[in-house]
């Protein structure tokens, strides 16, 4: 079943299992989230519901979204989000998302933007090896030679240093290890995309 | 609270004594041997300490049949029974690597002097 939730990375840690194992898990603020509003294959062209996450005071929000909030009858929300869902019949706009939605044992994707690096060089972008850094080399962490001399021209697509990080990513296959309804958190063994406090995106697993 | 050192502070043991490098140290550890669990008794010197909140670590030294055995801890394991300490030791540093090198009657720590009663 596809299901999803919107959720806040808080930082990662290791939890002990009952049998004593320590695993390393990444902690998320997941929900509560509100639908906003249905898409619909009659009226978007698709099915999706739209939901809120983190309630926002009224005056921090301009009109038109305003208007939006109004006419689902939810309270404003910072971050809102569509998710792709089996059947949008199951869902009411007002209804509420919390991370009961998930148990633990079940393999979860997470969706992310992941830490912008800056114009990085070869070797943190693509794993390039260097140069001897020292013994009279002059040849660091240089990209080396870009192609055969034949063609005259560098192909495109050539691994070059640039712009790393700072994109969308999805981990797949995170078993969740623990869910707190609580305090609305989610344990996932192992990382997740982005730095503390980004925004993330949790859906059931499509490869599981 | 911090959401995040709640979810670490829960994990955390609280019937750990407290102990230092250099202290000498019985840990008794759970160990799952062919399906069936018993407690295993290890003793030495506590090399170092690592770490902090639920995630720390502690590693304990001993000689045994003549061969330098260090074994590494996490400290609020949940396999880990209980740790009994034997002998408080008076070391002037945190991380007693040095000890590796020394063999025989190099390699005791101090014992730490009481206060008087």
């Amino acid at each position: 079943m596809r299901k999803g939730i919107i959720g806040r990375k808080l930082g990662m840690t290791q939890v002990f299992t009952e049998d004593g194992r320590c695993v390393p898990v990444t902690v998320l603020q997941a929900g509560p989230c509100v639908v906003i509003q249905k898409k619909m294959k009659e009226t978007d062209g698709y099915e999706a519901i739209q939901v809120g996450f983190e309630p926002i005071p009224e005056h921090r929000v301009n009109r038109p979204l305003r208007g939006h909030f109004a006419r689902a009858k939810v309270a404003p929300f910072r971050h809102i989000r569509e998710l792709r869902v089996d059947n949008i019949g199951d869902y009411q706009v007002g209804q509420e998302l919390r991370v009961d939605l998930f148990r633990p044992g079940e393999l979860v994707d997470v969706t992310g933007i992941t830490r912008g690096r800056g114009f990085a060089g070869g070797i943190k972008r693509h794993g390039f090896r260097r140069g001897p850094m020292a013994h009279g080399s002059k040849y660091h962490r240089r990209p080396g030679a870009l192609a055969a001399k034949g063609p005259a021209r560098v192909f495109k697509g050539r691994r070059l240093p640039g712009r790393l990080g700072g994109e969308q990513v999805t981990i797949q296959n995170l078993e969740v290890v623990r869910v707190d309804p609580e305090r609305n958190l989610l344990l996932l063994k192992g990382s997740v995309p982005g730095v503390r406090r980004s925004l993330v995106t949790i859906r059931s697993a499509i490869k599981a | 609270m911090d959401l995040m050192t709640g979810v670490q502070r829960e994990q955390m043991r609280s019937d750990i004594p407290s102990f230092q490098p250099g202290d000498t140290v019985r840990v008794y550890v759970k160990v799952i041997e062919g399906g069936r669990e018993r407690t295993q008794v290890f003793e030495g010197t506590v090399l170092r300490r690592r770490g902090r909140g639920n995630s720390e670590t502690f590693t304990v030294r001993r000689v045994s049949y003549g061969v330098g055995v260090e074994r590494t801890f996490p400290l609020h394991s949940p396999r880990l029974e209980r740790i009994e300490i034997v002998r408080e030791g008076r070391v002037r540093r945190a991380k007693l690597y040095y000890l590796r090198e020394k063999v025989g009657k190099a390699a005791r720590v101090r014992e730490k002097e009481r206060a008087k009663e």
